[in-house]
Parts: C-alpha cells; sequence; structure tokens
C-alpha cells in the first residue's frame, strides 16, 4: 500500500509545479495593470510563493483572471460572471452614471471581467421600479376622480419585464453579430465579448431607475428634462464603449451603427414614459383643492 | 481497519500532512441526503425516539413543532443557526398559500387590471426566493440551496401578519386612516423580514460581498411588501 501511496505524492508534486507556473503568470498580469484590484492579485500570488500553494489553489486562481474554460453547463462556468465585490458593482454603477469623455466603460471598468449581476439585478430593479412607479403615478393623476378605482396593475410588472429584458439582451446579441461580422471584414484591434457587451448594457440602463422614480411626479417638464438627462448619460457611455470597434470601417456603416444604439436607446425611454405614465391631466388643479375627497384608495 | 492505517502512516513519514485523508469515512448513522452542516447529534436524537411505533399524532406534532419553532426564530432573530441546521420547506409553503389565499379578492379581479393572482403570487415568492438563492451561491455563499429556500420563506412571515392585518383593517374602513395604518404595518413588517433573513444569510458570505446579497433580498420584499399593501378588495 505504501508503493501505491507514492505515485500519488508524486503527482502532487507536479500538480504544485504546474501550480507556480500559474502563480508566475498571475503576477506579471497583476503588474501589468496597476488599478484597483491589482493588490489583492499581488498578495495572492505572493501568498503562493510562499506557502503552500495548494492551500491557495482557488484563490489564486479565481483572484488572477485566469479563468479555466469550464462547460456551459455547469455551475462554475456560470460562477466566473458573478466573481464581483460591492465596490466593483460600485464603481461600475458610478462609471455608467458619470461617464467621462474618453473613458470607455469597458477598458476602465470592466477589465475583462464583465459581470452579470449588475445587469440582472440592475433590469429586475428598473422593472419593478417602472411597474411600481408607474402605478403610483397613475393613481396621483387621478387623485380625486370620483369614479376612479384604484388598482394596483400588476400586469405592468409583466410588460415592463418582456420589454426591458428584451433590450438588455438582444439588443448585445444583435449588436455582437453584428461587431463581429465587421471585424472579420476589416481589420480591428478592438473587439468586445458578448458578455461585455451585455454587461456595458445592463450598467448603461442604472441611470434609469433613479429617472423612473422621478417620473412619479406629475410635471410634463420635469419628466421630459429627465428623460433628456438619463437619455444623454446612457447614451455617450454606449456611444463612448462602442465608437473605437467602428471607428475604423466605412463611414456610413459607423453613422448607421451609431444612429441605431442611439435610436433603441430613445425608443426604449421614449416607449416606457409613454406607456406606464399616463399623462396628468389638465383639471388637475381643480382637483387638488378637494383633498378630502381625494385620498381615499379604495372606491367603496 | 485500524491497523493498516497505523502501519502506512508509520511507513511515509514524509507524507504526514496528508495522512489525515485517508482517516476520512463517512459513518452509517449520518443521513446522506442531509446537508453538511447536520450533525451527528440529532440522528442520535432520531434513534432515542423511534417514530416507527410512535402514534401518528405524535410525529405530526413533532412536525408542527419544528415549524413552530422556526417560526419563533424569525419573529426573534438572534443570530442562531437553528433555522438553517433541519431546513423544512413546510413553513414556507403554508406562508406562501396563505399569502398569496388572502390577495385573492382584491379589486376588480374579473378585469385584466387586477392585482396579483394566485399563480402570480406563488411564482413571485417562490422564483424569487430560487433566484436570490442561486445569486447567493453564485457569488460564492456556503449555504446551501434548501437552507437558503427555508430562511428566505420563513421570512415572509411578518408580511403574511401584515397581509391580515391589512385585511382586518380593510373590513373597517378603507379611508386615510386606514391606509396610514397599513402603510406603517406593512413597512415595519418589510423591516423586520429583510433583517431577519439577513440575520440568517449574510454570515454565509464573505464580507465584501454581504451587500451584493442583502441588495436582491431588499428588492424582493419589498415587492412582496407592495403586494401586499396595495391590495384592496372588492365591493
Amino acid at each position: 500500500m505504501a508503493s501505491a501511496n507514492d505515485p500519488f505524492q508524486f503527482k502532487e508534486f507536479e500538480e504544485a509545479g504546474s501550480l507556480l507556473e500559474a502563480n508566475r503568470d498571475a503576477v506579471t498580469i497583476s503588474i501589468q495593470d496597476e488599478d484597483v484590484k491589482s493588490d489583492k492579485q499581488r498578495k495572492a500570488g505572493a501568498n503562493g510563493y510562499e506557502e503552500d500553494p495548494l492551500t491557495d489553489d482557488d484563490s489564486t486562481q479565481l483572484l488572477s483572471g485566469q479563468k479555466e474554460s469550464a462547460p456551459f453547463w455547469t455551475f462554475e462556468y456560470y460562477q466566473k460572471f458573478f466573481d464581483v465585490e460591492t465596490h466593483h458593482v460600485k464603481e461600475r454603477i458610478i462609471g455608467s452614471v458619470l461617464p467621462w469623455p474618453g473613458k470607455n466603460f469597458i477598458h476602465v471598468y470592466l477589465r475583462r471581467n464583465p459581470d452579470l449581476y449588475g445587469p440582472f439585478w440592475i433590469c429586475t430593479t428598473l422593472v419593478f421600479a417602472i411597474a411600481i412607479s408607474g402605478n403610483i403615478s397613475n393613481f396621483l393623476v387621478h387623485l380625486g376622480k370620483p369614479n376612479y378605482k384604484y388598482t394596483p396593475e400588476f400586469q405592468k410588472v409583466t410588460i415592463a419585464a418582456t420589454a426591458i429584458f428584451s433590450y438588455a439582451w438582444l439588443v448585445p446579441l444583435a449588436l455582437w453579430g453584428f461587431l463581429l461580422w465587421r471585424g472579420n471584414k476589416i481589420m480591428n484591434l478592438v473587439s468586445y465579448s458578448f458578455m461585455e457587451i451585455v454587461c456595458v448594457y445592463g450598467y448603461s440602463l442604472a441611470i434609469y431607475v433613479p429617472a423612473v422614480v422621478i417620473w412619479i411626479l406629475p410635471f410634463e417638464w420635469l419628466r421630459w428634462f429627465s428623460v433628456v438627462v438619463a437619455l444623454c448619460l446612457s447614451g455617450s457611455v454606449l456611444v463612448m464603449t462602442f465608437w473605437p470597434t467602428v471607428r475604423d470601417d466605412h463611414p456610413k456603416v459607423m453613422v448607421a451603427t451609431m444612429a441605431a444604439i442611439v435610436t433603441l436607446n430613445v425608443l426604449l425611454a421614449v416607449g416606457c414614459k409613454a406607456y406606464f405614465f399616463s399623462k396628468p391631466e389638465p383639471d388637475l388643479p381643480v382637483t387638488k383643492s378637494t383633498p378630502t375627497a381625494g385620498i381615499k384608495i379604495p372606491s367603496t | 481497519p485500524d491497523w493498516f492505517h497505523w502501519t502506512r502512516t508509520s511507513f511515509t513519514e514524509a507524507s504526514r500532512p496528508f495522512a489525515g485523508l485517508s482517516d476520512v469515512s463517512i459513518s452509517e448513522d449520518i443521513p446522506v441526503e442531509g446537508d453538511i452542516s447536520v450533525p451527528v447529534g440529532s440522528s442520535r436524537r432520531d434513534e432515542e425516539f423511534s417514530t416507527l411505533d410512535e402514534p401518528v399524532k405524535e410525529t405530526i406534532l413533532r412536525d408542527l413543532r419544528a415549524v413552530g419553532n422556526k417560526f419563533i426564530h424569525v419573529l426573534y432573530p438572534k443570530r442562531s443557526s437553528a433555522l438553517l441546521r433541519d431546513w423544512d420547506l413546510w413553513g414556507p409553503l403554508l406562508l406562501c398559500v396563505t399569502l398569496a389565499l388572502l390577495l385573492q379578492g382584491g379589486a376588480a379581479d374579473n378585469d385584466d387590471q387586477g392585482g396579483p393572482q394566485f399563480a402570480e403570487v406563488f411564482v413571485i415568492v417562490w422564483f424569487g426566493s430560487i433566484i436570490i438563492t442561486l445569486n447567493s451561491k453564485l457569488l460564492g455563499g456556503t449555504i446551501s440551496f434548501f437552507q437558503s429556500l427555508c430562511v428566505l420563506g420563513y421570512c415572509i412571515m411578518p408580511l403574511t401578519v401584515a397581509m391580515i392585518v391589512c385585511r382586518l383593517v380593510l373590513l373597517g374602513s378603507s379611508g386615510t386612516v386606514s391606509f396610514a395604518v397599513r402603510l406603517i404595518v406593512v413597512t415595519a413588517s418589510f423591516g423586520w423580514s429583510t433583517f431577519a433573513s439577513t440575520a440568517f444569510l449574510a454570515d454565509s458570505q464573505p464580507p465584501n460581498r454581504k451587500a451584493l446579497v442583502v441588495y436582491p433580498v431588499f428588492l424582493f420584499y419589498f415587492v412582496i411588501g407592495w403586494m401586499v399593501l396595495t391590495f384592496s378588495p372588492s365591493q
């Protein structure tokens, strides 16, 4: 039995040797991009050298950004899209809400680690924010109408979910396919993976959450103002991110791509505003003067 | 056998750190279908009262007592692992069905502008907790799938209680005062639900990811709280 144990031991050392290889690579990567996460990576890499490398196996592999390609039906494959921490998500949301000229969202914030956490939960938040604030605004508009009957309008959730999730997934899919096709035709240095495009689109929706909450207030000028602000911010994130991918292309294609991205964004924002938020009626000030009749929520 | 381990470890002195690996064996009295944190004590307890010859009433009462015990844990969420250790889905099922039934008969059930239907409440509660659980597993949580479902399901209880209170308040009147009372009750129970579930769930996460796990839980109970608050009976 001892003889059977020996090859086992030898194999362990072999693995440790290959792990050191991996760690060496990890350290070079973390030296190359010395921004936010690199401290952690370097620490993990250093630990890998000094201590028993076997104990740091998983963490170094995860932190160094070297993802072994797990097949897509496994849990680990999806785990790598949730490899973010609170401060990453915070930075990415802030980066998408406050775009800065010359800062490419994918290069500055994602850095080869696109996550699905942000896009998914931003979309879910936006769905419920639209449904709930649309319902509240509808209630406020009809406040005081004698024949108005308050209803929760639960089907708005379904419609909003369909609209938001199809925008956040189908548009990136189409854009990814298009960029792949164009990238084959012309020599292009910049290319994005599908997950990166999904991630940019998801985070670019973050600005709409506060905008949608503002839409509760029944002032049409305020709503349009917030629509325009949100459109400018989220549109500029998208345009600045995808500009390098089509910059070297034919001018017509370039303009068409940018126009399509912006138009779809405008369509989503204006469509949501028009569908979920009814206009304040002109006789609102009159009904506001009789609040005692108006606050009854469920009509009897 | 023991002598075998003994001779093997004495042979290979160098592999002493790995010697412990060969000693790992699964003893037969740990149930295979449980989770990792099932202590040996629980199975010993099962052996004490043999469940074969006890009356059916006692068996049911014991399970009911376990469910009731977990309700108390939700009402008074001190950081104990009792809710996590022996998970069951009876309580969540009971609470979810109660909530969905109470949300029926709302305003305008027969036209399409109505509130959530039974199936919608059911789907939101179960799919919501499954998605939150998957989210926390994907983020690297150490809690098992059904433990998390159990905690999320049991922590709906304050909101179910709020729903009962809302229906009672709505029996009386449906004016401003009634709305204010319902708003306070629902807000309090929403806070309670979120607090209780995070007290159980947040410890299973790495500290720099806690907020990422707590936010979906917050959203989940917020939506359920919204459904409870906006319920208005038909007349």
